[in-house]
C-alpha cells in the first residue's frame, strides 16, 4: 500500500474524523437533520480542510513552533471567512438554515487536528490529499446521519436539496414511507442525532471486529514443531 | 441423627427479583381499576399491548445477545415496565405508539445498556418521554373522566387503538386533564375554574377520577413499603418537596397560581411516580441518605417544570434527568463504613 492509498483509507475508514476520532461533533450533531444541511456543512467543512491543509504545508518550515498554533488558526479562519461569504453569494438560503455552524467551523477540532498533526510534517501533495479524505469521510458520515434521520424524522429523502443544486432539484424529493407519513419527531430532535451517531459508530466497531476475525481464520497455522527456514542473499 | 453442616448466613431472604417484580405489579392493581373504572378500559387495552410487544422485545433482544431468554423473561421486569408505560400512555392509545415506546423502553433503555441493572434510566420513562416529544398530539388526547358510561363503546375503541380511526366525535370524548387545564388557564381565577371546567365537576380537591386513581397509587405505594420492597426515603421526600414548593407558590388560588398543593399531590402521574418509578432500585441513588436528595431533586423538578415549564406534567421528564445525577449524588453521599472516620468534605477513596 503506498502513501496516498494509506491517505485514503485513514481518511475514510480507519481514522475517521467521525466515527473514529470523534472530533466536530458539533456540527456532526447539529446540523444532520436532514440531507440537504449535512450536505452543506461537509462540503464547506471540506474545502476549508483542504485549503488550510495546504496552506499549513507551505508555510510549515517558515514558522516557529511557538507561534505554529495561531498561525494555523489565523489560516483556519481565513478560509472559514472565505467559505462563508461564498455560501451568502451562492446558496443563500442554505446559509441562514446553517447559521452559526458555518462560522463555527474555525473551531472544527478536525480541522486544526490534521493541520497540527499532518499538514506541517507533510509536502504539499499528501496534505492536500490528506484534506480532501479526511473531509470526505466526514462527508459520508454527515450524509448518513442526515439521510437516517430525514428518513425517520420526516420519511422523506433529499428534501430542500433546490436550497444547494438550485432550481433544477427542486422535485428530488423522494417520500419513502408515502406521503401521509406522520415523522418521528425524535429523529430530527438532538437525541436522534446522538442515537444515529451511537448506533453508526456501533456498526462501524462490529465491522472492524468481523474483518479482523475473518483474517484470524484465514492466516494459515503454522503447525507445531515445523522449524524456520533461513534463506540467504537475493530471490530473483 | 446427622448433624447438618451449614454455614452462615443462615436466614435468608425470600426476595428475588421475580418476587418482588410481581409485588410490584400486585401492587399496580388498585390503581388500575381506579383507571379502568373512570377513563374506560383504554387503560387496560394499553397495558396488554405492551405487555405483548415488551416481552416480545425483550426476548428478542435477549436472543440476540445471546442470553437465556427464558430465565430473564420470567424476571418480570420486563412486565413492570409495560405496566408503568401502560399506565402512562393516554387510554386507547394507538398501537403503532405502543409498539414504538416499548421499543425505546426495552430495547434502546434497557437492553442496550446491557440489560436489567445496567440501565442508567428508567426504561417505562424513556419509552414515555420519547413518544411525547415525537408525538405530542398522541400523546396528549386523555379520555375526559366516566367517558366510559356516556357511551364510548368498545367497537368504537379497538378501532382507534388499531385501525387509527379517530372515534366518530372524537372532540367529544377527549378533553383536557386538571393540570392542562391550571397551566392554560385563560386567566380566570382558581375558584372560577373549579366550577366551570368539567374536569373538576363532582370533585373534591384534583379534578374528577384523577384523585381516586392517585389515592389507589398511593394504597398501592403502602403496600409495597409495608412489604418492604422499597425504603420511604425517595417517596416521602419527594412528595414533600412537591408540597412545600406547591404551597409556597400556591398565593390562595389567584389567576397566575400554579395550583393548590392537593392538586399537585393527587392529579397526574405524582403518586405513580413517587411509588412506582422514583422507587425504581436500578436507576436511583443507594444510599438513604441519597436516596433523600435524589427525591427532593425529582420533587422539585416535577413543580418547576409544572409550574413554570412547557409541559403540564413532569414526572418523566424530572426522573430522568435525576437518572443523570443518581451517580453523582451517590458519590457525595457514602455512607460511613464500620471503623472507618469519615474525613470532613472528602468521599472516602477505596
Amino acid at each position: 500500500m503506498n502513501q496516498y492509498q494509506e491517505i485514503s483509507l485513514n481518511g475514510i475508514w480507519k481514522n475517521n474524523p467521525a466515527l473514529v476520532q470523534l472530533l466536530g461533533l458539533c456540527p456532526l450533531l447539529a446540523v444532520t437533520g436532514s440531507f440537504v444541511n449535512a450536505m452543506g456543512l461537509g462540503l464547506a467543512t471540506m474545502v476549508v480542510l483542504i485549503g488550510s491543509n495546504v496552506s499549513v504545508s507551505i508555510i510549515r518550515n517558515a514558522v516557529s513552533d511557538a507561534i505554529k498554533l495561531p498561525a494555523f488558526v489565523m489560516i483556519i479562519a481565513s478560509f472559514t471567512t472565505c467559505t462563508e461569504l461564498l455560501m451568502q453569494a451562492f446558496t443563500y438560503e442554505l446559509y441562514q438554515i446553517l447559521g452559526i455552524f458555518i462560522p463555527l467551523i474555525v473551531t472544527n477540532c478536525s480541522i486544526l487536528g490534521r493541520a497540527d498533526a499532518f499538514a506541517s510534517k507533510n509536502k504539499i501533495l499528501p496534505s492536500a490529499l490528506d484534506g480532501f479524505m479526511m473531509g470526505l469521510g466526514f462527508l459520508l458520515v454527515l450524509l448518513l446521519i442526515g439521510g437516517i434521520r430525514e428518513i425517520i424524522g420526516n420519511g422523506t429523502l433529499f428534501a430542500n436539496m433546490h436550497l444547494l443544486f438550485g432550481e433544477a432539484a427542486k422535485n428530488w424529493t423522494l417520500h419513502i414511507f408515502g406521503e401521509q407519513y406522520k415523522g418521528f419527531l425524535v429523529a430530527v430532535l438532538p437525541p436522534g442525532a446522538f442515537l444515529v451517531a451511537g448506533l453508526l459508530i456501533a456498526l462501524k466497531n462490529i465491522t472492524d471486529a468481523k474483518i479482523q476475525q475473518r483474517l484470524a481464520q484465514n492466516k494459515v497455522k503454522v503447525a507445531k514443531g515445523s522449524k524456520r527456514v533461513r534463506t540467504t542473499g537475493q530471490i530473483a | 441423627m446427622a448433624l447438618l453442616k451449614i454455614t452462615s448466613p443462615h436466614v435468608h431472604g425470600t426476595n428475588s427479583t421475580s418476587r418482588v417484580m410481581a409485588k410490584v405489579a400486585l401492587a399496580c392493581a388498585p390503581g388500575i381499576m381506579a383507571l379502568t373504572l373512570w377513563f374506560g378500559f383504554g387503560s387496560l387495552c394499553n397495558i396488554i399491548l405492551c405487555i405483548g410487544f415488551c416481552l416480545s422485545f425483550e426476548a428478542i433482544a435477549l436472543k440476540l445477545r445471546q442470553r437465556d431468554v427464558r430465565f430473564f423473561l420470567s424476571d418480570f421486569s420486563a412486565v413492570v415496565t409495560a405496566l408503568l408505560l401502560g399506565i402512562a400512555l393516554p387510554p386507547f392509545a394507538p398501537w403503532w405508539l405502543i409498539a414504538i415506546g416499548s421499543f425505546f423502553s426495552i430495547v434502546v433503555a434497557k437492553q442496550l445498556y446491557g440489560g436489567l441493572g445496567f440501565n442508567p434510566f428508567n426504561p417505562a420513562m424513556v419509552g414515555y418521554v420519547v413518544l411525547l416529544i415525537s408525538f405530542p398530539v398522541e400523546m396528549t388526547t386523555w379520555l375526559p373522566a366516566m367517558a366510559n358510561s356516556q357511551g364510548l363503546g368498545t367497537i368504537e375503541g379497538l378501532a382507534q387503538v388499531f385501525a387509527g380511526h379517530a372515534f366518530t366525535s372524537l372532540d367529544a370524548y377527549t378533553g383536557a386533564t386538571p393540570l392542562d387545564i391550571v397551566k392554560q388557564n385563560s386567566s380566570a381565577v382558581l375558584s372560577d375554574l373549579y366550577q366551570q371546567q368539567s374536569v373538576f365537576k363532582n370533585s373534591h380537591f384534583a379534578g374528577t377520577g384523577w384523585e381516586w386513581v392517585n389515592l389507589a397509587f398511593l394504597g398501592g405505594g403502602i403496600y409495597l413499603l409495608w412489604r418492604k420492597i422499597f425504603t420511604w426515603h425517595a417517596p416521602i421526600s419527594m412528595l414533600g418537596t412537591l408540597a412545600v414548593l406547591s404551597a409556597l407558590f400556591y398565593d390562595g388560588g389567584s389567576s397566575s397560581s400554579p395550583g393548590s398543593p392537593l392538586l399537585h399531590l393527587f392529579s397526574g402521574g405524582t403518586m405513580l411516580g413517587a411509588f412506582f418509578i422514583v422507587t425504581d432500585p436500578v436507576t436511583s441513588a443507594v444510599s438513604n441518605k441519597g436516596r433523600v436528595v435524589y427525591g427532593i431533586g425529582i420533587g422539585a423538578l416535577v413543580f418547576v417544570i409544572r409550574a413554570w415549564g412547557n409541559y403540564p406534567d413532569a414526572i418523566a421528564f424530572s426522573v430522568l434527568l435525576m437518572n443523570f445525577a443518581a451517580p453523582f449524588i451517590d458519590y457525595y453521599t457514602q455512607p460511613r463504613t464500620y471503623g472507618h472516620v469519615k474525613k470532613p468534605g472528602k468521599p472516602s477513596q477505596k
